[in-house]
Protein backbone atom coordinates (compact mmCIF):
# COMPACT_ATOMS: atom_id res chain seq x y z
CA UNK A 1 0.00 0.00 0.00
CA UNK A 2 1.15 3.64 -0.51
CA UNK A 3 1.13 6.48 1.52
CA UNK A 4 -1.71 8.09 2.12
CA UNK A 5 -2.45 11.29 0.74
CA UNK A 6 -1.19 14.00 3.61
CA UNK A 7 -3.16 15.68 6.09
CA UNK A 8 -2.40 19.20 6.95
CA UNK A 9 -1.39 20.09 9.99
CA UNK A 10 -4.16 22.39 10.43
CA UNK A 11 -6.52 19.85 11.31
CA UNK A 12 -5.03 20.17 14.96
CA UNK A 13 -7.99 23.08 15.47
CA UNK A 14 -8.08 24.43 18.84
CA UNK A 15 -12.07 23.19 19.03
CA UNK A 16 -13.06 22.42 15.54
CA UNK A 17 -17.07 22.71 16.24
CA UNK A 18 -16.72 26.38 17.22
CA UNK A 19 -17.11 28.57 14.24
CA UNK A 20 -15.37 31.65 13.88
CA UNK A 21 -16.63 34.87 13.33
CA UNK A 22 -15.83 36.07 9.67
CA UNK A 23 -17.06 39.33 7.32
CA UNK A 24 -17.84 39.29 4.00
CA UNK A 25 -15.58 41.19 2.02
CA UNK A 26 -16.73 40.55 -1.11
CA UNK A 27 -19.53 38.37 -3.32
CA UNK A 28 -18.75 38.09 -6.79
CA UNK A 29 -20.98 36.64 -9.36
CA UNK A 30 -19.02 33.99 -11.30
CA UNK A 31 -21.28 32.40 -13.81
CA UNK A 32 -25.55 32.62 -13.77
CA UNK A 33 -26.10 30.40 -10.44
CA UNK A 34 -22.31 30.29 -9.21
CA UNK A 35 -20.58 33.23 -7.01
CA UNK A 36 -17.98 33.65 -4.95
CA UNK A 37 -17.47 34.78 -1.13
CA UNK A 38 -14.20 36.61 -0.18
CA UNK A 39 -14.34 36.94 3.61
CA UNK A 40 -12.22 38.19 6.11
CA UNK A 41 -11.36 37.66 10.06
CA UNK A 42 -13.81 39.70 12.32
CA UNK A 43 -11.32 40.34 14.60
CA UNK A 44 -9.10 41.33 12.22
CA UNK A 45 -6.02 39.58 13.42
CA UNK A 46 -5.03 36.16 11.99
CA UNK A 47 -4.27 34.70 8.70
CA UNK A 48 -6.33 31.49 7.87
CA UNK A 49 -3.40 29.24 6.83
CA UNK A 50 -4.85 26.31 4.72
CA UNK A 51 -3.68 23.79 1.97
CA UNK A 52 -4.40 23.17 -1.36
CA UNK A 53 -7.61 20.89 -1.55
CA UNK A 54 -9.22 21.86 2.29
CA UNK A 55 -12.75 22.46 2.78
CA UNK A 56 -14.20 24.74 5.33
CA UNK A 57 -17.62 24.72 7.30
CA UNK A 58 -19.54 28.05 6.25
CA UNK A 59 -22.08 28.72 8.42
CA UNK A 60 -24.96 31.32 7.76
CA UNK A 61 -26.71 32.04 11.27
CA UNK A 62 -30.07 31.29 11.64
CA UNK A 63 -29.99 29.12 8.18
CA UNK A 64 -27.36 26.32 8.49
CA UNK A 65 -24.00 25.06 7.39
CA UNK A 66 -22.72 23.72 4.31
CA UNK A 67 -19.26 22.07 3.30
CA UNK A 68 -17.39 24.32 0.90
CA UNK A 69 -13.78 24.00 -0.31
CA UNK A 70 -11.53 26.90 -0.17
CA UNK A 71 -10.91 27.98 -3.80
CA UNK A 72 -8.27 30.73 -2.81
CA UNK A 73 -4.66 31.32 -3.38
CA UNK A 74 -3.25 29.68 -0.40
CA UNK A 75 -0.01 31.70 -0.44
CA UNK A 76 -2.77 34.62 0.23
CA UNK A 77 -3.72 33.46 3.35
CA UNK A 78 -5.51 37.03 4.23
CA UNK A 79 -8.18 36.64 2.09
CA UNK A 80 -10.47 33.49 2.18
CA UNK A 81 -12.25 32.45 -0.95
CA UNK A 82 -14.87 30.00 -1.96
CA UNK A 83 -16.83 29.39 -4.54
CA UNK A 84 -19.98 27.55 -4.45
CA UNK A 85 -23.50 27.20 -6.33
CA UNK A 86 -27.18 27.93 -5.20
CA UNK A 87 -28.43 25.13 -4.87
CA UNK A 88 -30.05 24.64 -1.58
CA UNK A 89 -31.41 26.88 1.60
CA UNK A 90 -27.95 27.40 2.94
CA UNK A 91 -26.13 28.36 -0.36
CA UNK A 92 -29.03 30.46 -1.74
CA UNK A 93 -28.83 32.21 1.52
CA UNK A 94 -25.36 32.73 1.42
CA UNK A 95 -26.04 34.08 -2.41
CA UNK A 96 -27.59 37.01 -0.65
CA UNK A 97 -24.93 38.12 1.48
CA UNK A 98 -23.39 41.56 1.69
CA UNK A 99 -20.65 43.21 2.44
CA UNK A 100 -19.93 43.61 5.98
CA UNK A 101 -22.35 40.32 6.72
CA UNK A 102 -20.86 38.18 9.31
CA UNK A 103 -20.40 34.10 8.61
CA UNK A 104 -19.20 31.57 10.77
CA UNK A 105 -16.20 29.40 9.64
CA UNK A 106 -15.01 26.04 11.16
CA UNK A 107 -11.81 24.60 9.65
CA UNK A 108 -9.57 23.85 7.53
CA UNK A 109 -10.87 20.28 7.09
CA UNK A 110 -9.47 17.29 5.23
CA UNK A 111 -6.42 16.82 3.43
CA UNK A 112 -4.38 18.06 0.44
CA UNK A 113 -3.48 18.01 -3.47
CA UNK A 114 -0.39 16.06 -3.47
CA UNK A 115 1.66 19.49 -5.09
CA UNK A 116 4.91 18.40 -2.39
CA UNK A 117 4.71 14.90 -4.22
CA UNK A 118 4.23 16.65 -8.15
CA UNK A 119 7.40 18.47 -7.69
CA UNK A 120 9.65 17.70 -10.31
CA UNK A 121 7.02 15.93 -12.36
CA UNK A 122 4.33 17.25 -15.21
CA UNK A 123 1.12 18.36 -13.04
CA UNK A 124 -2.11 17.28 -14.94
CA UNK A 125 -5.32 18.91 -13.69
CA UNK A 126 -8.43 17.69 -14.73
CA UNK A 127 -12.08 20.31 -13.98
CA UNK A 128 -14.70 19.66 -14.88
CA UNK A 129 -17.88 22.95 -14.01
CA UNK A 130 -17.45 23.74 -10.45
CA UNK A 131 -14.69 21.91 -10.08
CA UNK A 132 -12.42 23.86 -10.86
CA UNK A 133 -12.90 25.79 -7.57
CA UNK A 134 -11.48 23.70 -5.12
CA UNK A 135 -8.45 22.61 -7.44
CA UNK A 136 -7.58 25.94 -8.18
CA UNK A 137 -5.50 26.55 -4.90
CA UNK A 138 -3.26 23.42 -6.36
CA UNK A 139 -2.79 25.41 -9.47
CA UNK A 140 -1.60 28.75 -7.70
CA UNK A 141 0.43 26.69 -5.41
CA UNK A 142 2.09 25.32 -8.57
CA UNK A 143 2.14 28.71 -10.11
CA UNK A 144 3.93 30.62 -7.05
CA UNK A 145 6.21 27.78 -7.41
CA UNK A 146 6.23 26.99 -11.17
CA UNK A 147 10.28 26.21 -11.03
CA UNK A 148 9.81 23.32 -9.29
CA UNK A 149 7.48 21.31 -11.11
CA UNK A 150 7.67 20.23 -15.14
CA UNK A 151 4.91 20.88 -17.55
CA UNK A 152 1.60 21.75 -16.46
CA UNK A 153 -1.28 21.20 -17.52
CA UNK A 154 -5.32 22.05 -17.10
CA UNK A 155 -7.95 20.86 -18.82
CA UNK A 156 -11.03 22.14 -18.22
CA UNK A 157 -14.67 21.20 -19.28
CA UNK A 158 -18.26 23.18 -18.71
CA UNK A 159 -21.39 22.64 -19.72
CA UNK A 160 -21.78 25.84 -21.90
CA UNK A 161 -19.18 28.94 -22.38
CA UNK A 162 -21.54 30.72 -20.28
CA UNK A 163 -20.37 28.37 -17.16
CA UNK A 164 -16.92 28.96 -17.29
CA UNK A 165 -15.78 29.68 -13.84
CA UNK A 166 -13.10 32.30 -13.40
CA UNK A 167 -13.12 32.94 -17.09
CA UNK A 168 -10.46 36.52 -17.03
CA UNK A 169 -8.44 34.05 -15.07
CA UNK A 170 -8.44 30.86 -16.98
CA UNK A 171 -7.59 33.38 -19.96
CA UNK A 172 -4.52 34.92 -18.10
CA UNK A 173 -3.56 31.23 -17.58
CA UNK A 174 -3.57 30.11 -21.21
CA UNK A 175 -1.82 33.71 -22.27
CA UNK A 176 1.24 32.05 -20.20
CA UNK A 177 4.04 30.35 -22.06
CA UNK A 178 4.74 28.18 -19.06
CA UNK A 179 0.98 26.44 -18.72
CA UNK A 180 -1.12 24.16 -21.24
CA UNK A 181 -4.77 25.60 -20.58
CA UNK A 182 -7.37 23.98 -22.58
CA UNK A 183 -11.34 24.42 -22.41
CA UNK A 184 -13.47 22.34 -23.69
CA UNK A 185 -17.63 22.97 -23.55
CA UNK A 186 -20.52 20.36 -24.00
CA UNK A 187 -22.70 22.82 -25.93
CA UNK A 188 -21.22 25.58 -27.94
CA UNK A 189 -23.10 29.08 -27.77
CA UNK A 190 -22.07 31.85 -30.68
CA UNK A 191 -19.64 33.01 -30.55
CA UNK A 192 -17.44 30.01 -28.93
CA UNK A 193 -14.59 29.50 -31.66
CA UNK A 194 -12.58 26.60 -28.96
CA UNK A 195 -13.13 22.67 -28.53
CA UNK A 196 -16.75 21.04 -28.19
CA UNK A 197 -16.63 18.14 -26.15
CA UNK A 198 -16.29 15.90 -22.85
CA UNK A 199 -13.30 16.66 -21.20
CA UNK A 200 -12.10 13.25 -21.49
CA UNK A 201 -11.20 13.77 -25.26
CA UNK A 202 -8.45 16.35 -24.34
CA UNK A 203 -6.41 13.83 -22.20
CA UNK A 204 -5.19 11.89 -25.35
CA UNK A 205 -3.14 14.56 -26.71
CA UNK A 206 -2.28 16.37 -23.65
CA UNK A 207 1.57 17.47 -23.22
CA UNK A 208 2.28 15.20 -20.38
CA UNK A 209 4.51 12.38 -19.63
CA UNK A 210 2.36 9.39 -18.58
CA UNK A 211 5.46 7.94 -16.51
CA UNK A 212 6.03 11.11 -15.04
CA UNK A 213 3.00 12.91 -14.25
CA UNK A 214 1.00 13.65 -11.53
CA UNK A 215 -2.86 14.04 -12.11
CA UNK A 216 -5.19 15.98 -9.88
CA UNK A 217 -9.09 15.54 -10.52
CA UNK A 218 -11.76 17.41 -9.71
CA UNK A 219 -15.85 17.39 -10.86
CA UNK A 220 -18.97 15.45 -11.03
CA UNK A 221 -18.13 12.02 -10.43
CA UNK A 222 -19.09 10.70 -13.46
CA UNK A 223 -17.16 12.83 -14.90
CA UNK A 224 -13.80 11.35 -12.76
CA UNK A 225 -14.84 8.50 -13.50
CA UNK A 226 -14.42 8.39 -17.47
CA UNK A 227 -11.40 10.59 -16.98
CA UNK A 228 -9.77 8.05 -14.70
CA UNK A 229 -10.05 5.39 -17.23
CA UNK A 230 -8.39 8.16 -19.75
CA UNK A 231 -5.80 8.38 -17.98
CA UNK A 232 -5.05 4.78 -17.37
CA UNK A 233 -5.60 4.51 -21.04
CA UNK A 234 -2.82 7.04 -21.58
CA UNK A 235 -0.44 4.91 -18.65
CA UNK A 236 -0.97 7.12 -16.14
CA UNK A 237 -0.44 5.18 -12.49
CA UNK A 238 -3.47 4.92 -10.51
CA UNK A 239 -0.63 6.16 -7.61
CA UNK A 240 -0.06 8.99 -9.27
CA UNK A 241 -4.16 9.59 -9.82
CA UNK A 242 -5.58 12.15 -6.94
CA UNK A 243 -9.56 12.67 -6.83
CA UNK A 244 -11.10 14.75 -4.70
CA UNK A 245 -14.60 13.53 -3.64
CA UNK A 246 -17.98 15.20 -2.71
CA UNK A 247 -20.18 13.69 0.30
CA UNK A 248 -22.83 14.82 2.47
CA UNK A 249 -20.04 16.15 5.41
CA UNK A 250 -21.83 17.25 8.53
CA UNK A 251 -19.45 17.02 11.30
CA UNK A 252 -16.24 17.77 9.32
CA UNK A 253 -14.50 16.02 11.94
CA UNK A 254 -15.47 12.18 11.23
CA UNK A 255 -18.03 11.77 13.95
CA UNK A 256 -21.20 11.85 12.54
CA UNK A 257 -20.66 9.21 10.03
CA UNK A 258 -22.52 10.84 7.24
CA UNK A 259 -19.88 11.05 4.65
CA UNK A 260 -18.76 7.54 5.77
CA UNK A 261 -17.69 6.30 2.11
CA UNK A 262 -16.50 2.74 2.50
CA UNK A 263 -13.77 2.60 5.18
CA UNK A 264 -13.13 6.68 4.94
CA UNK A 265 -15.04 9.23 6.05
CA UNK A 266 -14.91 11.90 3.38
CA UNK A 267 -14.18 14.86 5.53
CA UNK A 268 -11.45 13.30 7.45
CA UNK A 269 -10.01 10.89 5.39
CA UNK A 270 -10.35 12.63 2.31
CA UNK A 271 -11.98 14.77 0.40
CA UNK A 272 -7.92 14.39 -1.88
CA UNK A 273 -8.16 10.45 -2.15
CA UNK A 274 -5.36 8.65 -4.03
CA UNK A 275 -6.90 6.66 -6.38
CA UNK A 276 -4.85 3.40 -6.15
CA UNK A 277 -6.22 3.27 -1.94
CA UNK A 278 -9.86 3.65 -3.29
CA UNK A 279 -10.18 2.16 -6.08
CA UNK A 280 -11.47 -1.68 -5.30
CA UNK A 281 -14.74 0.45 -4.40
CA UNK A 282 -14.85 3.64 -6.08
CA UNK A 283 -18.08 3.95 -8.16
CA UNK A 284 -19.40 1.14 -6.96
CA UNK A 285 -23.50 1.33 -6.50
CA UNK A 286 -25.03 1.74 -2.61
CA UNK A 287 -21.37 3.63 -1.34
CA UNK B 1 10.11 10.45 -51.11
CA UNK B 2 7.30 10.50 -53.28
CA UNK B 3 3.77 11.33 -51.73
CA UNK B 4 2.66 8.16 -51.00
CA UNK B 5 5.54 7.37 -49.07
CA UNK B 6 5.37 10.09 -46.70
CA UNK B 7 1.64 9.32 -46.70
CA UNK B 8 2.50 6.02 -45.56
CA UNK B 9 5.12 7.06 -43.00
CA UNK B 10 2.48 9.36 -41.58
CA UNK B 11 -0.20 6.84 -41.04
CA UNK B 12 2.42 4.17 -40.25
CA UNK B 13 3.00 6.33 -36.96
CA UNK B 14 -1.18 6.78 -36.64
CA UNK B 15 -2.76 5.24 -33.87
CA UNK B 16 -5.82 4.27 -36.50
CA UNK B 17 -3.41 2.42 -38.01
CA UNK B 18 -1.72 0.17 -34.70
CA UNK B 19 -1.37 -3.35 -35.16
CA UNK B 20 -1.66 -3.23 -39.43
CA UNK B 21 0.22 -5.12 -41.30
CA UNK B 22 2.81 -2.60 -43.47
CA UNK B 23 1.51 -4.06 -46.29
CA UNK B 24 -2.28 -3.60 -45.56
CA UNK B 25 -0.91 0.06 -44.44
CA UNK B 26 0.62 0.35 -48.12
CA UNK B 27 -2.55 -0.55 -49.72
CA UNK B 28 -4.64 2.00 -47.59
CA UNK B 29 -1.84 4.38 -48.28
CA UNK B 30 -2.39 4.23 -52.13
CA UNK B 31 -5.81 5.08 -51.45
CA UNK B 32 -4.89 8.00 -50.03
CA UNK B 33 -4.04 11.83 -50.98
CA UNK B 34 -3.32 15.29 -49.13
CA UNK B 35 -5.73 17.84 -48.85
CA UNK B 36 -6.09 21.27 -47.02
CA UNK B 37 -8.91 23.66 -46.57
CA UNK B 38 -9.55 26.68 -45.32
CA UNK B 39 -11.16 28.24 -42.33
CA UNK B 40 -14.86 28.17 -42.39
CA UNK B 41 -14.50 25.59 -45.48
CA UNK B 42 -16.89 22.46 -45.28
CA UNK B 43 -15.27 19.46 -45.72
CA UNK B 44 -18.52 17.59 -46.48
CA UNK B 45 -22.47 18.39 -45.52
CA UNK B 46 -25.24 16.52 -44.21
CA UNK B 47 -27.03 14.56 -46.73
CA UNK B 48 -23.85 14.19 -48.95
CA UNK B 49 -22.24 10.92 -50.21
CA UNK B 50 -19.81 10.00 -47.60
CA UNK B 51 -16.87 8.23 -50.20
CA UNK B 52 -13.83 9.43 -47.68
CA UNK B 53 -12.47 9.43 -44.42
CA UNK B 54 -9.61 12.51 -43.28
CA UNK B 55 -7.22 11.90 -41.37
CA UNK B 56 -6.90 15.49 -39.60
CA UNK B 57 -2.90 16.58 -39.72
CA UNK B 58 -3.07 19.63 -38.50
CA UNK B 59 -6.42 21.94 -37.81
CA UNK B 60 -9.80 21.77 -36.10
CA UNK B 61 -12.54 20.59 -37.65
CA UNK B 62 -16.07 21.11 -35.83
CA UNK B 63 -18.75 18.43 -36.27
CA UNK B 64 -22.47 20.31 -36.80
CA UNK B 65 -25.85 19.65 -37.59
CA UNK B 66 -28.18 22.37 -38.83
CA UNK B 67 -30.98 23.20 -36.99
CA UNK B 68 -33.70 25.35 -39.12
CA UNK B 69 -33.94 28.99 -36.90
CA UNK B 70 -30.71 28.56 -35.16
CA UNK B 71 -28.27 27.41 -37.41
CA UNK B 72 -25.26 25.28 -37.42
CA UNK B 73 -25.08 23.64 -34.03
CA UNK B 74 -21.69 22.45 -33.06
CA UNK B 75 -20.74 19.27 -31.69
CA UNK B 76 -17.92 18.15 -31.44
CA UNK B 77 -14.16 19.24 -32.39
CA UNK B 78 -11.45 17.77 -33.76
CA UNK B 79 -7.91 18.46 -33.46
CA UNK B 80 -4.23 17.05 -34.98
CA UNK B 81 -4.49 13.35 -34.85
CA UNK B 82 -8.31 12.80 -35.22
CA UNK B 83 -10.00 10.75 -37.70
CA UNK B 84 -12.82 12.72 -39.60
CA UNK B 85 -15.84 10.59 -40.76
CA UNK B 86 -16.91 6.80 -40.22
CA UNK B 87 -20.42 7.11 -42.66
CA UNK B 88 -18.33 6.33 -45.46
CA UNK B 89 -18.20 2.21 -43.81
CA UNK B 90 -21.91 2.00 -43.24
CA UNK B 91 -24.81 2.12 -45.62
CA UNK B 92 -26.39 4.24 -46.34
CA UNK B 93 -22.54 5.77 -46.76
CA UNK B 94 -24.25 9.05 -46.52
CA UNK B 95 -22.58 12.00 -43.77
CA UNK B 96 -25.74 12.53 -41.06
CA UNK B 97 -23.30 15.63 -39.78
CA UNK B 98 -21.65 18.73 -41.50
CA UNK B 99 -17.81 19.50 -41.48
CA UNK B 100 -15.83 22.43 -41.26
CA UNK B 101 -12.53 23.56 -40.70
CA UNK B 102 -12.65 26.03 -37.87
CA UNK B 103 -9.43 27.16 -39.32
CA UNK B 104 -7.11 26.52 -41.83
CA UNK B 105 -6.80 22.23 -41.99
CA UNK B 106 -4.61 20.19 -43.47
CA UNK B 107 -5.85 16.24 -43.61
CA UNK B 108 -4.79 12.90 -45.15
CA UNK B 109 -7.98 12.11 -47.33
CA UNK B 110 -8.28 8.58 -47.58
CA UNK B 111 -10.68 7.02 -50.14
CA UNK B 112 -12.94 5.26 -48.77
CA UNK B 113 -14.98 3.94 -51.65
CA UNK B 114 -12.46 3.01 -53.21
CA UNK B 115 -11.24 1.24 -49.87
CA UNK B 116 -14.73 -0.30 -49.57
CA UNK B 117 -14.42 -1.95 -53.01
CA UNK B 118 -11.29 -3.28 -52.43
CA UNK B 119 -12.40 -4.20 -48.65
CA UNK B 120 -14.80 -6.57 -50.12
CA UNK B 121 -12.00 -8.47 -51.33
CA UNK B 122 -9.53 -8.58 -49.16
CA UNK B 123 -11.53 -9.25 -45.88
CA UNK B 124 -8.15 -9.43 -43.38
CA UNK B 125 -7.67 -5.30 -44.65
CA UNK B 126 -11.66 -4.94 -44.25
CA UNK B 127 -11.29 -6.54 -40.80
CA UNK B 128 -9.10 -3.96 -39.64
CA UNK B 129 -10.39 -0.96 -40.91
CA UNK B 130 -13.80 -1.97 -39.71
CA UNK B 131 -12.42 -2.75 -35.71
CA UNK B 132 -10.27 0.17 -35.78
CA UNK B 133 -13.58 2.51 -37.02
CA UNK B 134 -15.31 0.61 -34.25
CA UNK B 135 -13.05 1.50 -32.08
CA UNK B 136 -13.29 5.33 -33.34
CA UNK B 137 -17.32 5.08 -33.13
CA UNK B 138 -17.61 3.85 -29.42
CA UNK B 139 -15.21 6.45 -28.07
CA UNK B 140 -17.50 9.37 -29.78
CA UNK B 141 -20.49 7.12 -28.73
CA UNK B 142 -19.33 7.47 -24.94
CA UNK B 143 -17.95 11.10 -25.53
CA UNK B 144 -21.60 11.51 -26.87
CA UNK B 145 -23.26 10.03 -23.78
CA UNK B 146 -21.75 12.39 -21.49
CA UNK B 147 -22.60 15.16 -23.28
CA UNK B 148 -26.28 14.23 -23.27
CA UNK B 149 -26.41 13.41 -19.65
CA UNK B 150 -24.98 16.45 -18.82
CA UNK B 151 -22.85 15.64 -15.97
CA UNK B 152 -22.14 19.26 -14.66
CA UNK B 153 -25.84 20.27 -14.19
CA UNK B 154 -27.45 20.63 -10.93
CA UNK B 155 -27.18 18.58 -7.95
CA UNK B 156 -28.91 18.57 -5.38
CA UNK B 157 -27.21 19.78 -1.87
Amino acid sequence: MTATVAHSPTRNLPNPMLPNPYRVQRVRKETQDTFTLELEPANGQSDFHFAAGQFNMLYIFGVGEVPISISGDPGKPRKLVHTTRAVGVVTSAMQQLKRDDMVGVRGPFGNDWPVVEAQGKDVVIVAGGLGLAPVRPALYHVLNHREKYDNVVLLYGTRTPNDILYRREVEKWRARLDVDVHVTVDRAIHPWRGNVGVVTRLIPKSPFDHLNAVAMICGPEVMIRFTVLELERRGVLPDNIFISMERNMKCATGFCGHCQWGPNFVCKDGPVFRYSEIKPFFGQRGL
Amino acid sequence: MTTVESIESVLERHPFFKDIEPRLVHQMAEHASLSSFETGQMIFRQGEAANQFYIISKGQVALEVFAPQQGAIPLMTLSDGDVLGWSWLFEPYIWHLDARAMVETQTITLDGAGLRAECDHNHELGYHLMKHSVEIVVQRLQAALMQVIDVYGLKKQ
